[in-house]
């Protein structure tokens, strides 16, 4: 069976294994996770497989693994049971788990329907966020950088990121469906 | 009307004192009402609603150490439990119950098939009428479920979500503004929701077109599955249906189509067959039921996979006004208690050495 890279749902294609505080952690990453975690130093003659071994030393471990601060969950973990650890994992695995979650679900990625009364706020603010969003990406296409700058601005005023909001772009459809109050 | 029609429209792609481990009395477990038969019985046994909830700030079930685990049994015990929970609530520490009375509560779908086997501390409150119950440490912190016979998930699904409702006062739920209502399992997030219905085919496997339905499910995003829910094969005229989708469309969505459009399609799929069935030869579908209610009144040894293939037949027969002498609440009753641990509970009988049990139990039943 293709092993899945850790950070997303690529095929992995580097397999290392790590020992950090004398506990063995395996990796699998596709050439552009493993790039980012610095297991391929890119080359002049294109991105070069360096073996872990040289690596040792140069690259912090815990660099290499991304484990959830809370439950300590690895997305190789989550993969494997199938179960992720503690709700925060969804925050810290954000885009791998959306990406599998958009898959099982057959393409949907945004929750539409109920929400407990504590989230009222968190669930206003992201469709707010993906109402800005959806504007600054009008006002770039339309080449309305002053505009776009403002909204800009708003998003990063909501506590998020411009590019968080480019993320959040494709939602805007499910909101449009009157999913988010 | 045919299911591969029908695939074409389908969707895009505590109140009380703990118990720790008293014995379970099946006569205070009474649910079916004999005085009215359900909505749509002929074809559907029952329907079921379940919510997936998980708090804030604890690690998943299958992360969290037994302490925890511990805490948050304690923590759902101390919460009020509204709605169908008011009349009475039962709790049951499943850890500390026998075997035997763990798969009586599994028999009577109050808890599921991993439930019965895990080790780690965990719970059930059961309402008095058993319509309702709430697992607590299954594979989430908190599995509400609604159940009734017939197809009734509108009427379920408001006493649901009034009773997630109140559980929210006292319980802060894990929630993701993009995901919904965080699961363990990454594939049930966002309503966090199962609705599901018991199917019964036995038209539908005579004319060989269970096939077809099967793949009607698959295409309407439905999961199939057995008399006894996850992990278990379809068995013999009995289908459970349920919706796989879970993010995306609001709770009522998804039970608004599933009630009203996605299982009586089923349901008129198997009326016709049944039709088909009589006007086609009456004859052989009467001596089909008979000789199953002939084998039931005088056998001496009844295996459980015998008895649930036979009472369909009778099944067949009562609600099809075929077979008046069996009442379809009789029938219904005993689906339910031919299974092992029902019949060990009634009769003494060992679990597992219980052909000889079975069958008398049966004869006397319908005598
Ligand atoms: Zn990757
Ligand atoms: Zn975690």
């Amino acid at each position: 069976m293709q092993r899945l890279c850790d950070c997303c749902s690529n095929p992995a294609t580097v397999h290392e294994t790590l020992v950090e505080n004398g506990v063995k952690t395996e990796v699998h990453l596709c050439a552009e996770h493993a790039v980012e975690r610095g297991l391929i130093v890119p080359g002049p003659h294109g991105p070069a497989l360096v073996v872990a071994k040289l690596l040792q030393g140069q690259v912090p471990a815990r660099r290499a693994v991304k484990t959830c601060p809370t439950c300590g969950s690895s997305m190789q973990a989550i993969r494997e049971a199938g179960l992720a650890g503690c709700p925060l994992c969804y925050r810290h695995f954000d885009e791998e788990l959306g990406a599998l979650i958009t898959r099982a679900q057959g393409g949907a990625s945004v929750h539409v329907g109920r929400h407990p009364a504590h989230a009222a706020e968190l669930v206003d603010r992201a469709a707010l966020r993906n109402k800005l969003a959806r504007e600054l990406r009008e006002a770039v296409s339309r080449e309305e950088y002053e505009r776009a700058a403002k909204i800009r601005d708003r998003l990063q005023a909501l506590g998020g990121q411009a590019s968080d909001a480019f993320a959040e772009i494709d939602t805007s459809a499910a909101e449009e469906g009157g999913a988010l109050p | 009307m045919t299911p591969s029609e029908s695939g074409s429209t389908g969707g895009g792609p505590a109140n009380s004192t703990p118990s720790s481990g008293a014995p379970l009395h099946t006569s205070r477990l009474v649910r079916i009402d004999d005085t009215q038969p359900p909505p749509d019985a002929d074809c559907v046994l029952s329907s079921r609603i379940r919510l997936a909830r998980n708090l804030l700030g604890f690690h998943f079930v299958n992360k969290a150490s037994p302490p925890m685990l511990a805490d948050v049994v304690h923590r759902v015990q101390s919460a009020r439990l509204g709605g169908p929970f008011t009349g009475g609530v039962r709790w049951v520490n499943v850890q500390a119950t026998a075997a035997g009375d763990r798969l009586l509560l599994f028999e009577r779908n109050l808890i599921s098939r991993p439930f019965v086997e895990a080790q780690h501390p965990r719970g059930v409150a059961i309402s008095s009428d058993e319509t309702a119950s709430v697992m607590v440490n299954e594979e989430d912190h908190l599995r509400l479920q609604m159940l009734a016979p017939g197809l009734q998930l509108v009427p379920l699904a408001e006493r649901m979500f009034a009773l997630d409702a109140e559980l929210e006062h006292a319980l802060e739920f894990a929630f993701h503004p993009r995901f919904g209502y965080l699961t363990a399992c990454p594939t049930n997030v966002g309503t966090g929701m199962r609705i599901s219905a018991m199917l019964h085919l036995p038209a539908l496997r005579l004319l060989e077109e269970l096939d077809k339905v099967q793949r009607a499910a698959k295409d309407l995003h439905l999961a199939v599955r057995g008399f006894h829910g996850e992990g278990t094969d379809a068995l013999g005229d009995f289908f459970q249906v349920s919706n796989q989708v879970t993010l995306g469309r609001s709770e009522h969505d998804i039970v608004e189509e599933f009630s009203s459009v996605i299982v009586p399609r089923f349901i008129a799929y198997e009326r016709a067959a049944r039709k088909a069935l009589l006007e086609r030869d009456a004859a052989s579908l009467d001596d089909r039921i008979y000789r199953a209610l002939g084998i039931l009144r005088t056998c001496r040894l009844l295996t459980l996979d015998e008895a649930i293939k036979f009472l369909s037949r009778l099944r067949l027969g009562a609600s099809t006004g075929r077979l008046t002498e069996v009442p379809l609440a009789l029938i219904d009753r005993l689906l339910l208690e031919v299974q092992p641990a029902h019949l060990s509970r009634a009769t003494g009988c060992e679990l597992g050495e219980d052909r000889a049990a079975r069958a008398e139990f049966v004869r006397r039943s319908l005598r």
